[in-house]
C-alpha cells in the first residue's frame, strides 16, 4: 500500500480505526490523548501512539493547535491515515515538526486501502508514504 | 511563507493569489504549543500585511472577573491574545467578524478566514471566498497576504453536489421557528461531510442570523465550509445556479423524524424533560449580533430571569459597545442577563458550577459543551430558552415539533 504524503515521517504503531469522523478540537484531549467527543461512539479510547485511521475529519479550525499541542505533550497519534486530504491537520503536523522536531506522518489513502487495515493491526509507515500492515 | 507553500502542496494549487483580509483563530490558547508558535513569529518581527480580525480568546478581557478557572491558564490565554495584537491584528475577539460592518468582506472578495462558522458564513452568506483555514495557516496567510489558488477560492469548487429538501411532513410551526436552523445544520453536516450542498424548498430571503445558526451547526457535525440555500444565499438565486448547470451527485429528503433525531442528539440523555429545573441558559454562539441582543431585550422586557438561573449572552466587544450606547445592554442586565465578550461560554469555566443542565438555542454550543466543559445540555428554540430562563424550568412549545 502507498499513500499520498501530507506530512512526511516514519512511524509504527497499532491501528485505531475511527468509526466516525472526529474533530480533534473538542474531540481530543491533547494532554492525555483521550477521545473526549461526547457524540463519538469510541469516546474514552486513547489516540496516543496509535496509527489512527480517520475516514474524514470534521469541524473546528482549532484542530491544528490541538494536534501540535498533543505532539508537544507526547500524547499525539503515531500517524494519521486519511481518506481525504485535510489542510488543517497537515498544518498542525508541519508546525509541530518545525517547533519540536517531531515528525507525525499523515497519509491519504484510497478508501479501498483504508478498509483493509484491521483494528489493532501493527502498521509501519515509511517516509515515502509506503504502508505495511503486519 | 513556508506554511503557505506547504498548504499549496496539500491543496494541489499551482500558484498563490492575493487576499484582502484575514480572520485569525490561532489566538485561542490550547496549550503551550500555541504560545511557542506565536512567540516565534513575534521574535522574527512578523506583521500581518492585510486587515486582520481576531477570533475569540480564552477569556473576556473586559470582564476578567467572569473567569472562574485556574488563574495560570487565564494568564497564558491573555498572553496569547496580546501576542496576536502585536502582530498587527485587530483585537475584535469575535467568532462572528461578519457582523462588524467594516470587517465584512464583499461578494467575490478573496480572503483567508479561520473559525469554522465564519468560514461557512463568508462563503455561503456573503459570497466571499475562503478555503477551510485553521490555526497557524490563518496567520501565515495574513502575514504573506497570499493563499493557494485552490478549493473554494475557485468558482467550480463552489458548485453544490448534494441537494437537501425538507419533506412535506415538517410542520409549518417548525419551518417558521429559529429552532429549525441549528437542527437542519446538524443534518446538513452529517449528510454533506466536506461536500457543498444546496438546501431547496425553504422560503426565500431567510434572515442572516438563521443562516449563521445553520452554518455553525453544519460546521460542527461536518466539515461544511460552504452551503447554498436556494433563494437566500447569493450564489443560489435558483437551484440551477447553485448546481452551476450540472446534475447533483445526490438528492436527499430530510424528514421530520430525521430532524427530531438530530434535535434529540443535542440534548444530553436524561435532561430536558418539560418542567425539569435548569441551572443556566447560554445564548450567543456564534456571537449574538446587535439585532439579536435587541430582540432578546425585547422578549425579556417586563420579566426577570429566575433567581437561581444564570442567563449568559455571548457577543463581540464591538456589539456590546453599540448595545451599551443605545441602552440595550442596560435593559438586558435589568432583566437579569449577563453579557460575555471576547470568548464563549463553552471554551472555559465561565458558567457558575451547577449540577443542573444548561439550556441553549445553539446547535454548536450543544454539540461541543458536553466534551469541552462537561455541561449537560438542553437544546431549545430561542423562545423556549428565554421562557425557561424566566421560570427556571424547561418550557417546551408544544406546536413546534408536531408531538402534541
Amino acid at each position: 500500500m502507498k499513500g499520498r504524503v501530507l506530512s512526511a515521517g516514519e512511524a509504527w504503531g497499532q491501528a485505531l480505526v475511527l468509526r466516525e469522523p472526529l474533530s480533534l478540537w473538542g474531540g481530543l484531549d491533547p494532554a492525555s490523548g483521550e477521545l473526549i467527543d461526547a457524540h463519538h461512539p469510541q469516546r474514552g479510547v486513547s489516540l496516543a501512539g496509535r496509527v489512527v485511521v480517520m475516514p474524514s475529519a470534521r469541524g473546528s479550525s482549532s484542530s491544528a493547535s490541538v494536534l501540535a499541542e498533543a505532539v508537544r505533550s507526547g500524547h499525539a497519534p503515531a500517524a494519521l491515515l486519511l481518506a481525504e486530504a485535510d489542510l488543517i491537520l497537515a498544518i498542525g503536523a508541519a508546525v509541530a515538526a518545525e517547533l519540536y522536531g517531531h515528525e507525525l506522518p499523515i497519509l491519504v489513502l484510497a478508501h479501498s486501502d483504508l478498509s483493509q487495515i484491521p483494528e489493532g493491526a501493527h502498521v509501519v509507515v515509511g517516509r515515502d508514504g509506503s504502508l505495511a500492515v503486519v | 511563507m513556508r506554511l503557505v507553500v506547504r498548504a499549496a502542496e496539500v491543496l494541489g494549487a499551482e500558484r498563490l493569489i492575493p487576499i484582502t483580509r484575514a480572520h485569525v483563530d490561532s489566538c485561542l490558547y490550547h496549550g503551550e504549543a500555541t504560545v511557542d508558535f506565536v512567540e516565534r513569529l513575534v521574535d522574527g518581527g512578523a506583521r500581518v500585511s492585510v486587515p486582520t480580525t481576531l477570533n475569540v480568546g480564552t477569556l473576556d478581557l473586559l470582564h476578567p472577573e467572569l473567569w472562574r478557572g485556574d488563574p495560570a491558564t487565564a494568564e497564558r490565554g491573555r498572553l496569547l491574545m496580546d501576542r496576536y495584537r502585536r502582530l498587527g491584528c485587530r483585537p475584535t475577539f469575535t467568532c462572528a467578524p461578519y457582523q462588524l460592518a467594516d470587517a465584512r468582506p464583499a461578494f467575490g472578495e478573496q480572503v483567508a478566514w479561520a473559525e469554522s462558522n465564519a468560514i461557512a458564513f463568508a462563503n455561503s452568506v456573503l459570497g466571499a471566498r475562503t478555503e477551510r483555514y485553521g490555526d497557524f495557516i490563518d496567520v501565515a496567510c495574513a502575514i504573506t497576504g497570499r493563499v493557494p489558488d485552490a478549493g473554494l477560492h475557485r468558482t467550480d469548487t463552489r458548485r453544490a453536489v448534494l441537494v437537501l429538501r425538507l419533506a412535506p411532513d415538517v410542520p409549518q410551526a417548525l419551518r417558521a421557528s429559529d429552532a429549525l436552523y441549528p437542527v437542519l445544520g446538524i443534518v446538513l453536516g452529517r449528510r454533506a461531510g466536506t461536500r457543498v450542498a444546496a438546501i431547496d424548498g425553504l422560503p426565500p430571503g431567510i434572515a442572516e442570523e438563521r443562516l449563521k445558526a445553520l452554518g455553525a451547526a453544519a460546521a460542527s457535525s461536518g466539515a461544511v465550509a460552504m452551503f447554498h440555500v436556494i433563494g437566500s444565499t447569493p450564489e443560489a438565486p435558483t437551484l440551477a445556479a447553485a448546481l452551476q448547470g450540472r446534475q447533483p451527485d445526490e438528492e436527499w429528503e430530510v424528514t421530520l423524524s430525521e430532524l427530531r433525531a438530530a434535535r434529540d442528539g443535542l440534548t444530553t440523555e436524561g435532561a430536558g424533560a418539560p418542567g425539569s429545573a435548569i441551572g443556566a441558559v447560554s445564548l450567543g454562539t456564534p456571537h449574538a449580533s446587535l439585532a439579536e441582543l435587541r430582540e432578546i431585550a425585547g422578549a425579556l422586557d417586563g420579566s426577570r430571569v429566575a433567581d437561581d438561573v444564570e442567563l449568559l449572552l455571548s457577543t463581540a466587544r464591538d456589539s456590546l459597545a453599540a448595545a451599551e450606547a443605545e441602552g440595550t445592554a442596560e435593559r438586558l442586565r435589568r432583566a437579569g442577563a449577563e453579557l460575555l465578550v471576547d470568548t464563549c461560554s463553552y471554551l472555559g469555566p465561565v458558567l457558575l458550577p451547577s449540577p443542573l443542565p444548561v439550556m441553549t438555542d445553539s446547535g454548536k454550543w450543544a454539540y461541543y459543551a458536553p466534551g469541552n466543559i462537561g455541561a449537560r445540555v438542553v437544546f431549545g428554540s430561542r423562545a423556549e430558552c428565554l421562557r425557561s430562563a424566566v421560570t427556571g424550568r424547561v418550557w417546551r412549545d408544544p406546536a413546534l415539533w408536531g408531538e402534541r
